[in-house]
């Protein structure tokens, strides 16, 4: 039902490619991150909650058809339906399904909970096309409440300075918001400019989230001791941090699991929090799907694969993709 | 237990060079002297005999926690580090394990540092098989989870928290208000953790301390050469004189004996007794800084590291090696005089007593312990041809000393600068890579490097390994291009498209029976990438063995 081609996963039923890393006539997109939405395609087809930051991204004038999580649409012979990856808001897993065989494409996704959006949807297939970002089982996640009362700690412990955590602009920079707020905190956190541009788009979609400003509205003499600043990680050790004169730096990503990938980037402090499934959420996916064939793509595809054939006995190979450099 | 790893903790979160010494000082100030030994022990990282080693302890998560084997080797690679690799994976096996008894001392909270070095932990080591398998799950059953790395640490040994040991000396000096030379003084030559060592370590000083024992003074070091800094002074300020390919030693003739040093503070005299002999003939409180080198008496110029490297580590030596590798030691300077510490006078001064010094000894092998000669510059260009000539004197380069400078400590630019020759290169072709360990985990930073066999139809071997030249955008670069382009996965390494041509510098070359190709090269690391080279045009074995006979 879906083959490999030079732009991407091509579905020939519905005529149209999932997160294509060409421009093609018609994307049907998981998620709005870069490296899954590109710009240049004909019509993109996505989840309603996803269009802001897709708009924003790709330009206002693209040709973009809202889903709702669920609903089904028929493109030629195939039925398409998004249904929620758990991953950022607006994420979706996309099922295809032709002849009564269905197909699912997971894109990126999470199993934990996460107050900025929607939770994954378990739902059941022929045959499954995985991410394995994190697919080892050193990755194990706690709750995204446990790391932000870390999180917290760390910034509230020291008052003297401001404390720079930077995260992904898209994703983690709100689910952080949201969590600090799901764990009572109340106080007002800073943001650099590409965190804002898009944390509106969370305010516009209803998502709970503290109190938050750009650090550029920020009189300049007022003092940024004690403040809590979220920034992306190509802020870290640019111009943009001399303003910060002697802050504490941490990083919130799922990579900060192994202490030589923290300790290369060169923050002082690490928290464990991601958007993509640990080893074990990725296991059960698989499991929950009761998919008879399933492909491995993104970062540890080999591992998880191998896994699955000798461990679980399900018929499982990996995918080669073009993606690259996955970001949490 | 728990103030060490508190101590760890703050080590390995803050990155700056004051905040890690203060944090040293106060742990230095606070724990108890047998519990300071063992800290700074750990954090010297010294090598000390292993309790059990990482391999072992990845087969016993293997065999009790039901995890494939290639599937550790998998995350091994990815964290690059044992101990961490297994507290990561520990989480993931603990409730499939029923709980395991074991003949291990009863563990609580609040039991010191020491306790857990010299208790519990050595119990472990002396066990084997199932028995030792039992004993280590049962520790990790007994272990808090966010003490597990620093317990896995202390079992496989080698702890890395990104403090020097210059850092390290100067919070014990500041902990015990002492002066930091004589700490670093005090700590060449290797620490004991007792109780009684630390006490030593931190006491007041002796009047007569800094003489009367064996301990070696710190090896000053020469910076590269910053040709637009010496160029600001005249040519008459400086010395020159060869820069020999041995290691760096010093030579102690004091009260309590003979010693030789290397300069990674190792006592090296079982591996040297002639110049332990020789050194006998020096007067009592001399120290003498020099090079230990082979060199067969009557010869111009002395013999590759390579002969030098079958004597290193050796406990004894036999007659075959003494005649094959005959040793000497070329002293570059004179330290102690006398029993006095010289080191703050002047170089001339200090090689004037030197040459004295050596001219009043008499011993039948004398010419094993000789100065080395030094000459006058007379002009800057004068510098590079002499430079040139390095190689048919079997030298690295050239050494240039400020005439006046003192003896310091560690390096301090400006007093003396080294001038290496350019290195040799090969372009080779890229064939394995492996990721690195620390910093550099889940990155392919360790590479192999082959070159074409002389054959009709010629074949790539390895020659070498090289792990550092490239900046963090090529490592980037050529990490995701591994990723995309390998042929072959043996564990953690991997074999790639053989495609990518790298300029391979080295500063040796010599026979080796130990390499697929045959030869062997010194401090071999990667000058550039040759986007501009297809694979085929990288060097032939032919080439190698040109430089080779060169020599």
């Amino acid at each position: 039902m879906i083959e490999h081609t030079p732009q991407g996963l091509y579905c020939r039923a519905a005529d149209a490619w999932i997160d294509p890393w060409r421009p093609v006539p018609r994307a049907l997109i998981t998620h709005a991150h870069a490296d899954h939405a590109r710009a240049g395609c004909g019509e993109y087809w996505a989840v309603d909650l996803s269009e802001g930051v897709m708009r924003q991204r790709l330009g206002q004038d693209i040709t973009f058809h809202p889903v709702r999580y669920g609903e089904e649409i028929w493109l030629g012979q195939c039925k398409v339906s998004f249904h929620s990856a758990g991953h950022v808001l607006g994420s979706a897993q996309i099922r295809l399904e032709v002849d009564h065989e269905v197909w699912l494409v997971s894109g990126d996704y999470k199993r934990d909970s996460d107050p900025s959006c929607d939770a994954f949807e378990p739902v059941r297939c022929d045959v499954l096309i995985t991410e394995a970002t994190f697919g080892l089982p050193i990755y194990r996640w706690q709750s995204g409440a446990a790391v932000a009362r870390d999180i917290r700690d760390w910034w509230q412990g020291d008052r003297n300075r401001p404390s720079l955590l930077f995260c992904y602009a898209f994703g983690k920079a709100q689910r952080l918001l949201a969590e600090l707020q799901a764990i009572g905190v109340e106080e007002e956190v800073l943001l650099h400019g590409a965190v804002e541009t898009v944390t509106r788009h969370y305010r516009d979609a209803g998502v709970p989230m503290t109190p938050s400003r750009p650090v550029s509205e920020l009189p300049r003499k007022e003092t940024l001791a004690g403040r809590l600043v979220l920034a992306p990680p190509s802020a870290h050790r640019s111009s943009w941090m001399r303003r910060f004169k002697t802050p504490q730096t941490g990083f919130a990503s799922g990579w900060m699991a192994v202490r030589g990938a923290r300790r290369r980037r060169g923050y002082e402090r690490g928290f464990v929090l991601s958007d993509h499934a640990d080893w074990a959420g990725l296991v059960r996916t698989v499991r929950e799907s009761g998919a008879r064939k399933v492909y491995v793509t993104h970062g540890q595809s080999e591992v998880l694969a191998r896994y699955l054939q000798e461990s679980e006995g399900i018929d499982a190979e990996p995918l080669e993709t073009l993606f690259e450099g996955e970001s949490d | 237990m728990e103030a060490f790893q508190a101590l760890f903790d703050q080590l390995d979160r803050v990155t700056g060079t004051n905040a890690k010494v203060d944090a040293l000082v106060e742990h230095f100030r606070e724990a108890a002297p047998e519990d300071a030994a063992w800290a700074l022990t750990l954090l010297l990282g010294k090598r000390r005999r292993r309790l059990i080693t990482g391999r072992r302890l990845r087969e016993i998560l293997r065999d009790r926690g039901g995890l494939a084997d290639w599937l550790i080797a998998d995350c091994h690679g990815q964290v690059g580090d044992s101990a961490e690799t297994i507290t990561l994976l520990w989480p993931a096996v603990m409730q499939n394990l029923a709980p395991v008894q074991a003949d291990l001392p009863e563990i609580s909270p609040g039991q010191p540092l020491h306790w857990w070095m010299e208790t519990l932990l050595p119990v472990i080591s002396t066990l084997a098989d199932e028995k030792q398998s039992d004993a280590v799950i049962a520790l990790w059953q007994a272990v808090p989870i966010e003490q597990h790395f620093i317990v896995n640490k202390l079992l496989t040994g080698g702890f890395r928290v990104g403090v020097s040991t210059g850092l390290i000396s100067r919070a014990v000096a500041q902990a015990s208000a002492l002066d930091e030379n004589l700490v670093v003084q005090r700590l060449m030559g290797g620490f004991e953790p007792s109780a009684q060592r630390f006490l030593q370590l931190t006491a007041p000083e002796e009047a007569e301390e800094r003489r009367s024992s064996g301990t070696p003074y710190p090896f000053f070091l020469a910076s590269p050469l910053d040709p637009e800094r010496l160029q600001k002074s005249t040519p008459a300020d400086w010395q020159v004189e060869w820069k020999w390919d041995g290691i760096r030693g010093q030579l102690i003739h004091r009260g309590s004996g003979i010693y030789l040093w290397s300069r990674g503070e190792e006592l090296v005299n079982d591996s040297f007794p002639e110049l332990i002999a020789v050194g006998a003939a020096l007067p009592h409180g001399s120290v003498l800084d020099g090079e230990v080198i082979c060199w067969r008496e009557g010869e111009p110029a002395p013999l590759g590291f390579d002969q030098l490297q079958r004597r290193l580590g050796r406990k004894t030596v036999g007659a075959v090696l003494k005649r094959e590798c005959p040793m000497r030691f070329i002293a570059y300077d004179l330290l102690e005089h006398g029993g006095e510490d010289i080191r703050d006078r002047p170089l001339q001064e200090r090689q004037a007593l030197l040459s004295e010094l050596l001219a009043g000894i008499e011993h039948p092998e004398m010419w094993r312990l000789q100065q080395s000669r030094n000459w006058a510059l007379n002009n800057w260009p004068e510098l590079d041809q002499q430079r040139n000539r390095a190689r048919e004197q079997q030298a690295e380069g050239l050494m240039l000393k400020n005439r006046s400078s003192p003896y310091l400590s560690g390096r301090k630019r400006g007093h003396w600068w080294k001038y290496k020759l350019d290195p040799m290169t090969l372009d080779a072709v890229l064939l394995y890579a492996q990721a690195g360990s620390g910093r550099r985990a889940n990155l392919f930073t360790d590479y192999t490097f082959g070159l074409w066999t002389d054959e009709e139809e010629p074949r790539l071997v390895s020659f070498a390994k090289a792990y550092s030249g490239l900046n963090d955008t090529e490592i980037l670069e050529l990490d995701r291009w591994i990723r995309r382009n390998t042929v072959q996965r043996f564990g953690p390494a991997r074999s790639v498209k053989t495609e990518l041509v790298f300029e391979i510098g080295f500063e040796g070359i010599h026979p080796s029976k130990r390499h697929k190709s045959g030869i062997a090269v010194r401090f071999p690391r990667i000058l550039r990438w040759r986007r501009d080279k297809p694979a085929e045009e990288a060097d032939r074995l032919d080439a190698a063995r040109q430089l080779m006979a060169e020599r």
